[in-house]
């Protein structure tokens, strides 16, 4: 991953203090960010967040209020969309209805004057597994082949940035999922800079290389999936990718290699390499995977920490079953165990010891007087602005 | 559908609607276009044909005498004959007007439609309100401002745009005006129901594969309007081009339009058998132009 203020190779897409404002409404707040040329790059996050206007400004569809859109060198920000190497694949595809596969494949080549296009657009067609479907009408295609069409029209064109906006968000989970591995495939071949733009964390999670998390038009987390997932940054983002506990704790410094932190009458540690903050209110973050249910607490490994409770759901959903273990102090903590083979179900009602390797926690900071956090953040807030 | 199993079983036979009636269920298209087709056969086919009965009547005969039904033919090219310059005129004003009227009804639809946010209602309304005064106030309306001592003839001739005796009312460009004007809604109305079913996102994909607004307009609204825009065309060329009023209002005998030559067979003249074969000949050419413009617009496939 560079970060800003490395030199920058040609093809580098960067952002730079870009902000968007609509009204009183700031959509994109000073948006720092460096996309390395020939990258898979997610932008994710909720339902006005931000996410589709940076896209909007990187493919000149709106005009950022400040900041730059720079391209290598060269500030693309006040360009006209159709001055920029830059295609789009949009969210509702908006192929063009009254021309036929192949001229809507062809628009962009056209457009600047190619007049042979053919070969060119059987290739694209042939990437995107449409081969023969030229002649047809965007309405005699179903919404996954509409989807393929879209991308080959923006490939075509060999811009230096391809955008995806949603690009999955009107197809069955089925075929989201054969697209997600479709597009990574295809990415691969053409070795173009993907930036995608998704609200499913598991999406972004499949296929890009680099994620950024993005709330409130800022910039939560940047960086590789894994790396994300196992170490978040911030609660939103603890929630926002995948699902947290979170408990709400005081951190009272160092000790050895490890935080000290007390939550909810109890004492736990967390590596100092794995937390935030030494000191002051945290959030002490557990994945559902990483808790274990065990009957009690003689049973806990040696070296794990452990909270008590009761069971009081359990939902069986085949891979495996997830839990949620009342506390003592009330809250719900949500564990996922593996169905694989070892050991019985737990059935409703059963006192429990949950248990985690401390090396499996994470510390987070944490606003003064914010409790537990362990439901898992909607995708689609309600009552927010796209 | 815990509800439905609390439905005493007594009513679960009804339940299952009865078994349709074949004879019933195929007639029952017939049966509602009943209705429209006895309309059209006695406000339309009726009369149709007895004007083309009447086409063929004996130009000899009088209302007074009654005419003989004798099949002449010869009223088409006698009436042809007589009257082909004011069937061009027709033709020619109508043309005129619809370039006109599209120069400024394609930017107000598309105003309208994609530009006008909150005001497209009330931009709408504005189209359509002057059609709840009648075409002949409106017509006489327009003569009013066109008149040699209005203001418009005053600060035309003030400014020297207009000679001395330079008039506006009683000219072709009056009548020309006037169709312009009473027709334009026609044309407007079905080119905004085509352009407000535009996509903006269509216009954005477009810019972003590299087509300047010229070109995202020559390629993408253009051609999606289509439909609206040959509905509208044929909307304000068809009454427009066997128009009579604004010829008889706005202009003078010269610049009769064929309209007002059947008028006068049939109402000045009483010659039924010429104002027929008129109106088959208007109507034959009217048929003939929409036919190729259809054939060329070739929009079968957008509509």
């Amino acid at each position: 991953m560079r970060t800003m203020g490395h030199e920058a190779p040609a093809g580098d897409l960067r952002l730079a203090n870009l902000t968007k404002k609509f009204g009183v409404f700031t959509a994109v707040d000073d948006l720092s960010l460096t996309i390395p040329q020939g990258s898979f790059f997610a932008l994710l996050g909720a339902s006005g967040c931000g996410k589709t206007t940076t896209l909007r400004m990187i493919a000149g569809l709106e005009e950022p209020t400040s900041g730059q859109v720079l391209l290598g060198d060269r500030d693309i920000a006040r360009l006209r969309p159709y001055k920029r190497p830059v295609n789009t694949v949009f969210q509702s595809y908006a192929l063009f209805p009254h021309l036929d596969i192949t001229e809507n494949v062809a628009f962009g080549l056209r457009r600047r004057g190619i007049r042979k296009v053919a070969e060119q657009v059987d290739r694209m067609l042939a990437l995107v597994q449409l081969e023969g479907y030229g002649p047809r009408r965007p309405a005699q295609l179903s919404g996954g082949q509409q989807q393929r069409v879209a991308l080959a029209r923006a490939l075509i064109n060999h811009p230096q940035v391809l955008l995806l906006d949603e690009p999955l968000g009107a197809l069955d989970l089925k075929l989201r999922r054969q697209m997600q591995i479709e597009l990574k495939r295809i990415q691969t071949e053409v070795g173009i800079t993907f930036v995608h733009v998704t609200h499913d964390q598991e999406e972004a999670m499949t296929m890009a290389d680099t994620v950024a998390v993005m709330n409130a038009g800022k910039i939560e987390q940047l960086g590789a999936p894994a790396d994300i997932y196992e170490f978040p940054a911030t609660a939103f983002v603890a929630n926002f990718l995948g699902q947290s506990n979170l408990l709400a704790g005081e951190a009272s410094g160092t000790s050895g290699r490890d935080v000290l932190v007390s939550a909810h009458g109890g004492r736990f540690s967390v590596p100092a390499a794995r937390a935030r903050l030494a000191r002051g209110p945290v959030f002490l973050g557990v994945r559902p995977e990483k808790l274990h249910l065990v009957a009690t607490a003689a049973a806990v490994p040696a070296g794990h920490q452990h909270v008590g409770g009761v069971v009081t759901d359990a939902s069986y959903v085949g891979v495996s079953t997830q839990y949620l273990v009342k506390t003592a102090w009330g809250s719900e903590l949500s564990a996922f165990s593996a169905n694989s083979g070892l050991g019985g179900q737990l059935p409703v009602g059963t006192p429990v010891v949950a248990h985690w390797d401390p090396r499996h926690a994470f510390l987070l900071p944490r606003e003064p007087g914010e409790d537990d956090r362990t439901t898992p953040l909607l995708d689609e807030p309600v009552g927010v602005l796209p | 559908m815990t509800a439905l199993a609390h439905v005493p079983t007594g009513s679960g036979q009804s339940a299952s609607p009865p078994a349709p009636r074949r004879g019933r269920h195929r007639l029952l298209p017939y049966l509602l276009l009943l209705p429209g087709a006895a309309w059209l056969l006695i406000f339309f086919a009726v009369p149709l044909v007895q004007l083309a009965a009447a086409s063929l009547y004996d130009p000899s005969g009088s209302v007074t005498t009654g005419y003989a039904m004798t099949g002449a033919v010869g009223n088409y090219p006698a009436a042809l004959q007589e009257y082909w310059p004011q069937l061009v005129r027709s033709f020619v004003y109508t043309g005129i007007a619809l370039v006109l009227a599209l120069l400024m009804g394609y930017p107000l639809a598309y105003g309208i439609a994609q530009k006008a946010g909150r005001w497209k209602n009330l931009l709408l309304v504005s189209v359509v309100a002057p059609m709840f005064t009648s075409f002949l106030v409106r017509t006489l309306a327009w003569k009013t401002i066109l008149s040699d001592n209005g203001w418009l003839v005053g600060l035309l001739r003030d400014v020297h745009l207009l000679g001395p005796d330079g008039r506006l009312l009683a000219t072709a460009g009056a009548v020309v005006l006037g169709l312009t004007y009473n027709f334009l809604p026609f044309l407007v109305l079905p080119l905004y129901a085509s352009l407000e079913r535009l996509d903006p996102r269509m216009l954005e994909a477009a810019s972003d594969l590299y087509a300047s607004p010229l070109r995202a307009f020559q390629k993408v609204t253009l051609p999606l309007s289509m439909p609206g825009l040959v509905a509208g065309t044929l909307l304000f060329f068809i009454p427009a081009s066997g128009d009579y009023i604004n010829a008889e209002l706005l202009g003078t005998p010269r610049d009769n339009m064929i309209g007002n030559v059947i008028d006068s067979a049939f109402l000045v003249k009483l010659n039924y058998p010429q104002g027929a074969a008129l109106s088959f000949l208007l109507m034959a050419a009217i048929l003939a132009v929409v036919f190729v413009y259809l054939r060329k617009a070739g929009t079968e496939e957008v509509l």
